[in-house]
């Protein structure tokens, strides 16, 4: 009986555990405008998708930690510095960070830029701007629902995607799987 | 103690056929039945799919106060109500985000937003956050058109509602009403699933 009830609990546990906590947190933010802004005057790269696509099919040594966020989303900007703590680790481990930013273009220069500095940022920072999304992302992940937090672990030999939101510990742990 | 093995094995495969699994995992797929809910509008006044006697199929929206991509399509949304109400498909939104994690979601301030923009539909709070992951929405906007039949209301679109989200007027494919106008004439709808960068909901 002992063993029965053990069975059970565990079945139950499965049966719960399947989806993953999506803890998140979001702040307000600007409304919507369109607004056009020449991209050289960013000061960071703004991509097309067909721009974007070759960073994230690298064929060198490197293991390529692909973020795409944007400032007005909190659970981001949470995980946000743990993405930089493994860009510190970076020379030495090979590891290449990107943090694609999903800013609307309307907050490049209001939210992103001054983000980008108050903040420090010392990873890559790159824009996609590709209003086709339903073209895109499922080029990213066939499984994306277009929800972020989202991340994109890859190497010469696999490739892994994760639409959830990342603690330290469980990012460094994933990536610790491509070394 | 054998005997009791089997049993389990049975059942977790009785659970799995059934979709129990599934469901928890990851919602609906296309041609799925999706369940009725009695959830609270902003005054407080339960709403069900099941009140629209006269109803030919639903847009359910998760959608909510505070992410910019809901914001920018609540005109359209109130459009969409607007067109397709009158022609059976009414509009019903739904607030999944959870207003302890995200205190500008909660009713007051739906209320407020409604009033403000001047919403058609009903607004409706998943109290507890239960009715979003059986539908399997995972941020906002999330759209989920339906069918009603004598089985139940029947999934026929999920996505996103067309392929601009910051400028209603430069839009190519409008794909919710492409997928309503084709449910409406029995045609088969010719794009069911869409895919659009969205805030991921709030929930514990």
């Amino acid at each position: 009986m002992i063993r029965l009830s053990l069975c059970l609990s565990i079945l139950l546990f499965i049966g719960c555990g399947v989806k993953e906590s999506k803890n998140t947190n979001f702040e307000n933010s600007d409304l919507v405008k369109n607004e056009f802004i020449p991209a050289d005057s960013l000061g960071i790269p703004v991509y097309n998708f067909d721009q974007l696509e070759p960073f994230l099919n690298k064929k060198d040594d490197n293991i390529y930690i692909i973020n795409f966020w944007a400032t007005w989303c909190a659970p981001c900007i949470k995980e946000l510095p743990y993405f930089e703590k493994i860009n510190l680790q970076g020379k030495a481990n090979n590891y290449k960070v990107i943090l694609v930013s999903l800013d609307m273009p309307s907050m490049w220069k209001s939210k992103l830029l001054p983000f980008i500095k108050t903040k420090k940022i010392q990873s890559k920072v790159v824009v996609l701007n590709d209003l086709d999304q339903n073209r895109w992302i499922p080029k990213i992940d066939k499984n994306w629902s277009g929800a972020i937090p989202a991340t994109l672990i890859y190497n010469r030999k696999k490739r892994k995607f994760y639409e959830q939101a990342f603690t330290y510990e469980m990012l460094n742990k994933e990536i610790q799987e491509f070394r | 103690m054998k005997y009791l093995w089997a049993n389990f094995i049975l059942i977790a495969i009785f659970l799995s056929d059934t979709g129990y699994f599934k469901e928890i995992d990851k919602g609906y797929d296309i041609g799925d039945y999706a369940t009725d809910f009695s959830l609270p509008d902003i005054n407080g006044k339960n709403v069900s799919l099941s009140d629209y006697k006269e109803a030919m199929g639903f847009l359910v929206i998760f959608t909510c106060n505070t992410c910019p991509y809901a914001i920018a399509y609540e005109d359209r949304i109130i459009a969409l109500d607007k067109k397709y109400k009158t022609k059976g498909v009414p509009v019903i939104a739904i607030n999944p985000n959870d207003p302890n994690l995200q205190p500008e979601d909660g009713v007051t301030y739906m209320k407020k937003r409604a009033m403000e923009k001047g919403f058609t539909f009903p607004y409706l709070v998943d109290n507890g956050q239960k009715i979003f992951p059986q539908y399997g929405a995972t941020k906002t906007p999330h759209v989920y058109l339906l069918e009603k039949t004598n089985q139940g209301n029947v999934v026929r679109y999920i996505g996103t509602i067309d392929d601009n989200y910051s400028n209603a007027s430069a839009v190519k494919i409008k794909y919710v009403e492409n997928a309503i106008d084709a449910m409406l004439k029995g045609e088969e709808i010719s794009i069911t699933t869409t895919r659009a960068i969205g805030c991921s909901i709030k929930s514990r």
